[in-house]
Parts: structure tokens; sequence; C-alpha cells
């Protein structure tokens, strides 16, 4: 469904816009990284903006700071609809070593809404790519929840409690 | 002014093709010592929560629930420092080459453990998981002194030879 709503949303080329919200500026050169030649985001037609009323998707990088929060909603606010948000970086994506930090909110998601995680620290310019690609359909997300359980056997579970009471 | 230009042309048509297939083919190689997603084994992880004590981002936490212990692993935030697989006793996490961790939906990088804690037959209380009982004939600790008839599920075997 996402695929279907994306590709019906941007038939043509994605332009981006990239901001740093108080990142290492680690995933600002993997973003950079991206876009040379030898990985060529431009064959997806992803371009580079510079103005946010230019651009279709917003890549966010760093947890956000209290000073940069409101120049962000403010961005998100300017940038016209339909528009995609991705967080790079786990800074972006959960706040990194400073979730609890007093002076950052700790993931994008806690001010603006974002469509697409890319966690990595920072993340390799493939795993950028495939969150692109995954975006625009071209390929299937590979990670999902994993619950793990290791209970014996229901045979094995003798109940303690209940000689005790004897 | 034509020669240069002649000059400039050869040396671009010379060059070969540099831009990798991604994703559509194989991308660069990953190094040896990359550090990816994590992976738990929970046939090893004994649950000891050392893992929880040095996660500088305090993404694994632990809850005790009775009869089991539930560590969740929040991993959008991972620093992938592999501290966690560093101190790990039983080598349980390990660090995978796994990178491609985009998704749309965050929980999709959550994992749940769910680990069986085994009860004391004296007086009743959870004390310790499964795994870590079944590491005492193996590792060389004494048997039927600390752990006073703990039950021992699994097959283990009763007596416990010496040196063993």
């Amino acid at each position: 469904m996402i695929k279907r709503w994306t590709q019906k949303a941007f038939p043509k080329s994605l332009w981006v816009y990239h901001t740093n919200c108080a990142a290492c500026n680690g995933c600002d050169i993997e973003i950079i990284n991206v876009l040379t030649p030898y990985y060529d985001a431009e064959r997806f037609g992803i371009k580079l903006v510079g103005s946010p009323r230019h651009a279709d998707v917003l890549l966010v990088t760093g947890g956000v700071s209290r000073q940069i929060a409101p120049a962000l909603r403010r961005l998100y606010a300017a940038t016209p609809n339909p528009k995609l948000v991705f967080a790079i970086g786990s800074c972006a994506c959960g706040g990194d070593v400073f979730y609890d930090s007093y002076a950052m909110y700790g993931g994008v998601d806690k001010v603006i809404p974002v469509n697409f995680y890319v966690s990595g620290c920072p993340p390799r310019p493939e795993a950028i790519l495939y969150g692109v690609a995954v975006a625009l359909g071209l390929a299937p997300k590979k990670v999902a929840k994993e619950i793990i359980r290791d209970f014996p056997e229901a045979a094995d579970i003798d109940v303690p409690m209940l000689e005790l009471h004897k | 002014m034509i020669v240069s230009k002649l000059k400039e042309a050869k040396i671009c048509f010379s060059n070969l093709r540099v831009t990798l297939p991604y994703p559509f083919g194989p991308g660069a190689e990953v190094g040896e010592g990359f550090r990816g997603k994590l992976k738990v084994d929970a046939e090893k992880c004994v649950g000891c929560g050392g893992c929880a004590n040095v996660c500088p981002s305090r993404l694994i936490r632990f809850y005790d629930d009775g009869e089991q212990t539930r560590m969740e692993f929040i991993l959008d935030r991972c620093t992938y420092c592999g501290r966690c697989a560093e101190v790990c006793p039983e080598n349980a996490i390990t660090m995978t080459q796994t990178f491609e961790t985009a998704t749309n939906d965050k929980t999709d990088l959550y994992i749940e453990q769910e680990l069986y804690m085994l009860t004391c037959k004296r007086c009743g209380r959870c004390f310790e998981t499964n795994n870590a009982i079944d590491r005492i004939p193996t590792q060389r600790m004494r048997r039927g002194r600390n752990f006073v008839g703990a039950s021992m599920p699994h097959g283990a075997p009763e007596g416990g030879e010496p040196g063993k």
C-alpha cells in the first residue's frame, strides 16, 4: 500500500532537502557520499535542492535539540505536500546516547512525523540508499520485530509453589 | 583549445564505470570488523544483565515478571559500539553485518526476549534463568549446595560427575 501510495504521490524525481538538527556531521558526510558518482543516487532522480519549498523529501539528521526544534517545525510547514521525512542515523531515529538529555528531544519523530527510519551510527551509504529504495518501492524492507521466547516444554515445568503449600 | 578538449575526452573515456549497481546488485564490501545490527541467541543467554549495564544508550531493558525475565532491545537508538557483545560472558550477543535497517516503522527494530526463570523448591522464589542452571554441570560449579533442589528440566544429569 505504501508502495502504491509513494508511486502515486511521487511519479517523478524526489528532490531532497538536507537539514542537520544537532547531528555530529557523520550522517551528513554519509549523505554527501550517497550523492557522489560512486553510489550515484541521481540514478533514482534524487537531487539535492537548496530550499525546503522546492523539496519533496526532508532528510533530517541528529536528535533534535531544543534550539533547533522550532526551526524544524517551520521547515516542515514550509515543505509543500505531499512530503516524506527521512530520519537518518540513530540520533534521528531514537536519540542515540542523547535520548534522555535535557537539551535534546531525542528523535525527530517527537517533533515532526517521520515516514522512514534509517538506523546506523552513521549509516553506511548503502543503508541510506536502501532506505531510498524502500521508500520508492524498489526493495522490500529486511527487518522485522523479533520476539524470542526461551521457554522449556510445558511438560518440564513443575510447579514448586503448589508443593510448598501442601 | 581543441587539443586540450580532446585530451580531456580521452581521460574521461579511458576511465571505467565506477558507479555501484546497488541496490539492484552488490554494493561495496563490508569490512571484517564491521558492526551491524546485533543478534541475540536465547539458547545461550543467562540473563545476567551485563549488556544492560554497559550500554551507553541504555537500550537494553530488563523486566522481572515473576517466572520470566523479559528483555527489550530498543535498537532504533543503537550506537553500534559493540560493548554488549564484548561483555557478554556466554557470547549470546553478536554483532552481525546487517546494515540494511531502513524501515517505515520503528518497532521493526525492536527485539523482545523472554527467558524462563526457575523457582527454588524450598522457598518458591524465582532466582535464576533456566540457561544459567544448565551451565552448572559444565562449568565446575558446586551443585547441591548453592542451588538446593533446583528443578532441572531439559534432562540435565542429576548426579553431575566431578570434573566435567
